[in-house]
């Protein structure tokens, strides 16, 4: 019998029981709850008079609609202000422990979770959001859900799931200076493309995903949804076991021992069989850029925009062409070329410390090019906001004419008040170019941290390998 | 939920692939408590020429004439027939919400993304994969007064002309949706299992159950 891939591992683990067509009911170890796609499901539990299965595998956190300044004013926004009242309210009635707004801990959701220790190797998790495939960084199964199943989970700790395929994506060799994780994502994402993990469960592998830090493991599996993946997974080594010591909900003492012991076991076997594996050379990925409006229409930052004419595919050709219109390009356009208007560097991919002070490197001592309206800064959670301040981060941002802002979801998909007018180009650290996602008219460029930095201080993209300031 | 046995409709054809799941419902939708009244917005960047917001009234608002919900022959529309990767991006239900509520109760296209797919089940909405050329010869074969018949029984599609397409869907589902049966009740049912399931892994991974 053939060894068993890490997905295998955590998913058998986390059996209930399996039907004879081969749907299971699967454990969920932690549920996280944000304000959008929970309110439903706490009102199905209230009609159904139901109670959470443990209230303790809850955590809840409001970040889409918050604010990112003047916290102390509340939200403006009426009905954004009904839906995180909502959360208030559902969490106390059913128990359920949540970082409130003014709470220090309060960031988004997929940040706090890994940050607290909430989200641990071994474990299920879910949440009523794509991106919590995020978690699955630290070993363990991460996935999103619909609001159905935020109630079902709720109510049972349980969901009906069917095991998906195992793909496995090597990065093999080193990246250069100045590639980062959201390059290497952006660059398989670019491959495989949006739907080329429909599916599947992907485990990222190889030497450039090992010489990544939790953080940089955190954007690339951040991402997998983005290419059709429910999640995405990452095998636990030294740089998870050190990440997730002393962490406020970790294992203490014994428990911590046994912990580490049993994680020590979640990566594949050596002869575990995927059922499809895809190779890249980590070597050649250059700084990406996204020029369409699916993370898939994505070059490298010394190429052009591409040319729909030799799509052979139509529906393809039909897409770009769409893209094209919908971003105001034109082929053969160098991405250097590209003015943007506004930059920003936040959101569940890209906003912990290690991006924030990549960007912060770029930003030292520099300033913000005349014809960028708005570059914003938003940490991922209110510790993160503290630890750069400590380091100095927010000073240099400052300094550099960027605006520093309380944690949140922010412009990554603009229901808060952070968001593109009709027209306006960003540079986005972000997850989604799709029409519309920052913004009615709005059009994104997905980038990395440091390319977003630089990208403000040019006024337009720049290649950071070669770039000089 | 929502039963699903055979429903024979008219078919609207959204020719484009990759349609994520914020053109189906813009985010300032979601900022909703409820669970209904999403249908006036699907689609609302693609439908509408003006920019919606929560609540607004949809009546008044100026129409995209070209968008193919808002031609006259394919009003009532049960039937949406589109291309690859549906519902790809966030995995909000509003999704399925606003295309149940406007009166859609199936989409055929040659794949869907997985959450989505997944959350349609939970409406009573039927999502079918059927081969690219299969999806490709109802585009071409589509024309006015267009109509299909779904039996999700015989897990068949009937076309105008007699010829039936055979499609797959796994038993659970199928029997879920054929009788419009509430997950969360069948899942209850097996709480002796879950409980079970807690004692062993508790002392395998008790970490995780000391708190």
């Amino acid at each position: 019998m053939s060894g068993k891939t890490l997905y295998d591992k955590l998913w058998d683990d986390h059996v209930v029981h399996t039907e004879d067509d081969g749907s299971s009911l699967l454990y969920i170890d932690r549920h996280l709850v944000h304000e959008v796609t929970s309110p439903q499901a706490f009102e199905g539990l209230r009609l159904a008079g139901r109670k959470p299965w443990l209230q303790t595998r809850n955590l809840a956190v409001a970040d889409h609609n918050v604010p990112t300044t003047d916290r102390a004013k509340g939200i403006a926004d009426p009905v954004s202000r009904l839906q995180v009242e909502t959360l208030d309210k559902n969490c106390a009635e059913f128990g359920i422990t949540e970082f409130g707004m003014a709470d220090v801990r309060q960031g988004i959701v997929h940040v706090v979770g890994p940050e607290q220790g909430a989200t641990l190797p071994g474990m299920t998790i879910v949440c009523g959001d794509s991106h919590t495939s995020t978690h699955g960084a630290s070993g363990a199964l991460a996935f999103g859900i619909g609001t159905s199943e935020v109630e079902h989970v709720l109510a049972t700790q349980c969901l009906v799931q069917k095991k998906a395929k195992n793909l496995l994506i090597k990065v093999n060799g080193k990246t250069g200076v100045g590639v980062t994780a959201k390059d290497i994502v952006l660059a398989i994402i670019g491959k495989i493309g949006t739907a080329g993990g429909n599916g599947y469960t992907i485990e990222f592998a190889g030497e450039a995903i090992r010489d990544l830090s939790m953080e940089g493991r955190m954007t690339v599996c951040n991402m997998a949804i983005e290419a059709g993946a429910r999640a995405g997974l990452v095998a636990v080594d030294d740089v998870t076991i050190d990440y997730y010591r002393d962490r406020p909900y970790s294992p203490k003492g014994n428990d911590w021992f046994m912990a580490e012991r049993a994680w020590q076991h979640l990566h594949s076997d050596a002869d575990a069989k995927f059922d499809k594996i895809i190779e890249f050379d980590a070597a050649s990925i250059k700084p990406q850029v996204t020029w369409g409006t699916s993370p898939e229409l994505v070059v490298a930052v010394n190429e052009n925009v591409p040319d729909p004419a030799l799509e052979t595919d139509l529906v393809k050709q039909q897409s770009m062409k769409r893209a094209l219109a919908y971003m105001d390009l034109k082929p053969g356009l160098a991405i250097t070329d590209i003015a943007v208007d506004k930059v920003f560097i936040g959101s569940c991919t890209n906003s912990r410390i290690e991006d924030l002070r990549a960007a912060a490197v770029v930003a030292k001592g520099k300033k913000v090019a005349d014809n960028i309206k708005l570059a914003l800064v938003v940490p991922g959670s209110g510790l993160i906001k503290l630890q750069a301040e400590s380091e100095g981060l927010d000073k240099i941002f400052t300094d550099a004419g960027f605006e520093w802002r309380d944690p949140g979801c922010s412009m990554c998909l603009a229901m808060n008040a952070d968001r593109l007018s009709e027209g306006e180009r960003c540079a986005s650290t972000s997850n989604r170019n799709f029409e519309g996602r920052q913004g009615y008219g709005g059009r994104t460029h997905l980038v990395s941290p440091a390319m977003a930095a630089a990208a403000a201080i040019a006024g337009h993209f720049v290649d950071i390998t070669t770039w000089e300031g | 939920m929502k039963a699903f046995t055979t429903v024979t409709a008219l078919v609207a054809p959204l020719d484009r692939a990759n349609v994520d799941t914020d053109a189906i419902i813009p985010k300032q939708f979601l900022k909703s408590i409820r669970r209904a009244g999403f249908g006036p917005y699907l689609f609302d960047e693609w439908r509408y020429l003006d920019h919606g917001e929560p609540e607004m009234d949809c009546t008044n608002r100026p129409l995209n004439k070209d968008f193919v919900l808002n031609q006259p022959e394919y009003k009532g529309a049960e039937i949406l027939l589109t291309r690859e990767n549906f519902g790809c991006g966030s995995s909000r239900e509003h999704a399925p919400w606003a295309l149940d509520d406007f009166g859609f109760r199936a989409i055929i296209a040659p794949s869907f993304a997985d959450i989505f797919y997944n959350n349609c089940f939970k409406n009573g909405l039927l999502p079918i994969v059927l081969a690219a050329e299969q999806v490709d010869a109802l585009f071409k074969e589509l024309v006015t007064g267009y109509q299909l018949t779904i039996d999700l029984a015989a897990q068949q599609i009937r076309t105008p002309n007699g010829r039936t397409i055979n499609f797959d869907i796994d038993e659970t589902r199928k029997f879920r949706l054929l009788n419009g049966l509430d997950d969360i009740a069948l899942t209850l049912q097996q709480a002796d299992k879950i409980k079970s399931y807690e004692i062993e892994r508790a002392k395998r991974a008790p970490w995780l159950f000391s708190h």
